[in-house]
């Protein structure tokens, strides 16, 4: 999936903006946006924002660029179990999405799942799950998604895949510099109301980044939206904003979610948010349906609307290039 | 949900074709008194099909999952909480006390309704 109708020949498929300033390019912000989903690439380097085309020859500029720094994969929403019309075979688009990560030109240090691992929480969907990314011989690390917590309020989640989390299963850790931040929004919610953080939460989040300097990157992960998406159906979290006010000294932070079964981007101030596609089924854009169900296509065109997201860091760029690929 | 996106592959057609066929069942208004003492909650496009509802003391509501996603009815005040209810799965609780008990779905919780028992 390519858009190399949409880019400059002359530039091989490639555009910059790169205007020596620190503000965001107001027209490349425009053209990424426009992209977003289709299988751009949305770079950030010193506040000026980049657009590339997916593909090899963009892939290739990007595996020169880089002089360091760090590569890893967001996956989300793999639904394990999920057998309705909209994808009877889960199973293999999540095989998909894995032989896609092991195709990577240049090979991920390692994974992130941002939860619904599972569709009914139960043992057996996280088994399958795991026996299928273990082809990627990769560390991987999770967050649940409320498909994950149905019954125990996350304690089967926590045995398997937070053993060394805190609360809820919330935890950090730092990878070649970066700091990366794992939340939990989906236990505790209140009627009426959106994904929640809650107190406890909150209180360990501030105390994890107070020490922490204003130059280091952070990537904070989780699986419904931190930021308000569409509340009309649930896409957004209560205390999203609260969490963020704790990363305002930070000169880059990048917002990594599921849960909506769609790409979208948004660039807030030093603040980049983006969603990642599901590895089973779609769902209809905001306010396109009735409800946010999964959506049926016709099954030639699924693949084209699953897929993985590619994060790269490069080092003393402050930099995350955020590239969405689907799954053909 | 299934039935109704199985054919519209393209989601600009979904808000015409979902009126189309939500005009037919609708004959209940979307709060209702009931008359007997057992009443069936359908759970649709995450909503629930009757948002307010009125029954006797001692009367069974069943709530029925009809979406392709589990959902979990728990009322606000923890009285009673449901499994996750995959599709088509059931849950029933019978109130043998009048009073108003606000309910919701535990993973969704946009997803509201209230019982009304007299």
């Amino acid at each position: 999936m390519t858009n190399k109708n949409l880019f400059d020949s002359k530039a091989n498929g490639l555009i910059e903006h790169d205007h020596n300033h620190d503000g965001i390019d107001r027209r490349g912000f425009l053209k990424c946006m426009a992209w977003a989903g289709t299988g751009a690439l949305c770079v950030i380097e010193g506040g000026v924002l980049k657009s590339y085309a997916l593909g090899s020859q963009a892939g290739g500029k990007m595996k020169s660029r880089k002089v360091g720094g760090l590569r890893f994969v967001q996956i989300s929403d793999s639904h394990m179990g999920f057998n309705k019309p909209a994808n009877p075979d889960v199973v293999a688009t999540l095989k998909a999405a894995v032989d896609k990560i092991n195709a990577l030109p240049e090979s991920p240090d390692f994974i992130l799942h941002t939860g619904d691992i599972s569709h009914l929480s139960k043992p057996s969907e996280f088994d399958n799950v795991d026996q299928i990314l273990k082809a990627t011989n990769k560390e991987i690390f999770f967050v649940p998604g409320e498909h994950d917590v149905l019954n125990d309020d996350g304690a089967m989640f926590r045995e398997r895949y937070g053993k060394n989390s805190k609360g809820q299963g919330w935890y950090s850790f730092d990878k070649n510099g970066v700091h990366f931040i794992a939340l939990v929004n989906v236990m505790n919610l209140k009627a009426g109301g959106l994904g929640a953080l809650g107190d406890d939460q909150l209180e360990w989040l501030e105390d994890d980044v107070r020490h922490l300097k204003s130059s280091r990157p952070i990537v904070v992960f989780a699986h419904i939206p931190l930021w308000s998406v569409y509340p009309q159906w649930g896409w957004g979290t209560d205390d999203g904003a609260q969490a963020l006010s704790y990363l305002k000294k930070f000169g880059s932070v990048t917002v990594l979610n599921g849960h909506v079964h769609q790409t979208m981007q948004k660039v807030e101030g030093n603040v980049t948010f983006h969603t990642a596609f599901s590895t089973a089924f779609p769902q209809p854009a905001p306010g396109a349906a009735e409800g946010p169900g999964p959506m049926k296509v016709p099954s030639e065109q699924l693949r084209r609307v699953l897929g993985i997201t590619d994060v790269n860091y490069l080092e003393n760029r402050h930099a995350l290039g955020l590239v969405d690929s689907s799954l053909v | 949900m299934r039935r109704r996106l199985l054919n519209s592959g393209l989601s600009i057609a979904l808000p015409l074709v979902l009126s189309m066929t939500l005009a037919l069942p609708v004959t209940r208004a979307k709060s209702e008194e009931a008359k007997s003492s057992a009443m069936e909650v359908r759970v649709d496009n995450f909503t629930f099909a009757l948002d307010t509802l009125t029954i006797p003391v001692n009367s069974t509501i069943t709530w029925v999952n009809k979406d392709d996603v589990p959902h979990v009815i728990a009322s606000s005040d923890g009285l009673f909480k449901s499994k996750a209810l995959d599709t088509d799965d059931r849950y029933s609780y019978t109130f043998s006390k009048a009073g108003s008990y606000s309910y919701y779905c535990s993973i969704h919780p946009k997803m509201v309704g209230k019982i009304l028992v007299r």
